[in-house]
């Protein structure tokens, strides 16, 4: 018994390393597809701009976009635009999780509050909160507060729908479990409903965040002084390409790191769930 | 005082979509303190409703569940559960799931009696190396023996298991059962154990109860005269197997009986 033991511990270190190993080995073929998917998209950009296949004047250079991007950079513009965005989408969104975490939990512990809003989520889960946008301004004005409510109604309700159908989902058993060991509601709640809701708040939050970009991009092409959309109406305005197409860019970029966040915190906090792959 | 359960005239009838079911018919048997008593019957004998009705997590249409005198009103730390799908929090590691009952405040100790008797237990079910592990990392039979050790933290009068092994592959089961025998050995505990075993049954049980069907009564109780501890090898002897053949023969023709009552 011992022994078998022994040779199986041996056993599972080597595997362990060779899984680090092979783990490392696909992390960095993963960059270089990555780096490769992006490379061919810019070669053939600067290929048919060459061979005239678009018509250069409608698209800038590579060298052009990044130019606009150091310019504006240097007088402090492109900051201001894009610290605009981030903060409407960070208030918008953390006020639409809250407030979706608060009445998932509502929804999914009482039975009369989740027959009574079922019907009405569903109906505004449909609606798309870009719709919402002309109301909004001439209830609030063009000002903050218009894009910020749109904002936080982008982020509620697919952060709701997640996390009051996570909590319908839940298993009793592990519920049963815990009262007989002696758990009270409170303790229920806190220690065995909470750390299983956790993944389903990130996925919520992954959700939102991207409801929310989307969101955000749309009013601040719609109205709006300052901003990365903002940004690109005054480029089409003007017909400076560079600007544009740096404002489409930027909008990708930061979308995919804010994505790419939220998937990080996921791995580190719910490293015990089961993985299907 | 009356030690140990007392099952008291317990009936238990289900009002379901398609009309009433009658579950459980007038259950009358005492478990006396130390007692390993299984129940075994065909499925839909009523026997898992009878473990969650003195689990507490049940109430009976009729009659009630006593432990040493006290009526069951609902589940409780005096009574640990350990079910089929072995119900170990994966959230947790192995050392935090064994830990849980004792940081509620139905129990709460110490940190220090706590690390005493986590590593108690642990060392008990023999998953020394796994206390830091996930459950997801985790065979079925190690899960099963993290759920033992967590109903044992409390250290509940009773422990009440609902076809714990059903789920193991065979090897597995009997190493498993000759493990809860060798736990109990150590730690006694009254067991209510409900299996559909017969094997099971007549290895780890001083008494075994046969149920009948539709509606679950008692059908036969059949006392296992053999000591213990229990040797593995008991399995092979004459004795053994005259006591099985016994038990098969009333599980046998209680499944006849449903078989004929379903043509």
């Amino acid at each position: 018994m011992m022994a078998r033991r022994e040779k199986g511990a041996t056993t599972q270190a080597e595997s362990e390393l060779r899984n680090r190993e092979k783990r490392r080995r696909e992390r960095l073929q993963r960059l270089g597809y990555f780096c490769a998917s992006f490379g061919i998209i810019l070669a053939v950009w600067e290929l048919s701009r060459a061979v005239h296949v678009v018509n250069p004047k409608l698209f800038p250079p590579i060298l052009e976009v990044l130019q606009s991007g150091v310019r504006m950079l240097g007088d402090g513009s492109l900051q201001a635009h894009m610290s605009a965005s981030f903060m409407r989408v960070l208030v918008g969104f953390f006020q639409g999780i809250v407030m979706a975490v608060v009445l998932g939990f509502l929804i999914g512990w009482f039975r009369v509050a989740r027959m009574l809003l079922d019907p009405v989520i569903n109906f505004f889960r449909a609606l798309p909160p870009i719709a919402l946008i002309p109301l909004m301004i001439i209830f609030f004005g063009i000002g903050e507060t218009s894009k910020v409510v749109v904002l936080t109604y982008a982020s509620f309700f697919p952060a709701l729908v997640v996390i009051y159908q996570a909590l319908v989902g839940l298993d009793p058993l592990y519920i049963r479990a815990a009262r007989a060991l002696g758990a009270n509601n409170l303790e229920i709640f806190r220690k065995v409903i909470l750390p299983q809701l956790v993944p389903h708040i990130i996925t919520a939050c992954r959700v939102s965040l991207g409801v929310c970009w989307a969101t955000l991009v749309a009013a601040e092409l719609i109205a709006a002084q300052k901003g990365i959309g903002a940004m690109m109406v005054d480029a089409q305005n003007f017909f400076q390409m560079a600007p544009l197409v740096l404002g489409i860019i930027l909008i990708g970029a930061i979308s995919l790191a804010m994505d790419g966040f939220v998937r990080w915190i996921e791995r580190r906090v719910t490293g015990w769930q089961e993985k299907l792959a | 005082m009356q030690k140990g359960i007392v099952v008291d005239d317990v009936s238990m009838t289900y009002e379901g979509v398609a009309g009433r079911v009658e579950a459980l018919r007038d259950i009358s048997l005492c478990v006396a303190p130390g007692e390993f008593i299984s129940f075994i019957g065909p499925s839909g004998c009523g026997k898992t409703t009878l473990m969650n009705i003195i689990a507490g997590f049940l109430e009976p249409t009729s009659g009630q569940v006593l432990i040493d005198d006290r009526r069951v009103m609902g589940p409780g730390p005096d009574r640990g559960v350990v079910f089929q799908q072995y119900a170990v929090f994966p959230w947790l590691t192995v050392r935090e799931n064994v830990e849980f009952g004792l940081t509620l405040s139905a129990n709460r100790k110490s940190a220090s009696e706590r690390k005493e008797i986590v590593d108690r237990l642990i060392d008990l079910v023999g998953l020394r190396d796994f206390q830091n592990a996930y459950p997801k990392e985790l065979s079925g039979g190690m899960k099963q023996r993290v759920a033992i050790a967590r109903a044992y933290a409390v250290d509940p009068e009773v422990l009440l298991m609902d076809e714990p092994f059903g789920a193991l592959d065979a090897q597995t089961r009997q190493f498993m059962q000759e493990a809860l025998l060798q736990i109990l050995e150590r730690e006694r505990k009254t067991v209510v154990f409900i299996t559909h075993g017969v094997e099971e049954a007549a290895f780890l049980s001083s008494r075994v109860v046969v149920m009948a069907t539709r509606p679950g009564r008692i059908r036969k109780e059949i006392p296992i005269p053999l000591d213990y501890p229990r040797d593995p090898a008991i399995r092979r002897s004459p004795h053994f197997i005259e006591i099985r053949a016994e038990i098969e023969r009333h599980v046998r023709e209680e499944f006849e009986k449903q078989r004929e009552g379903a043509l």
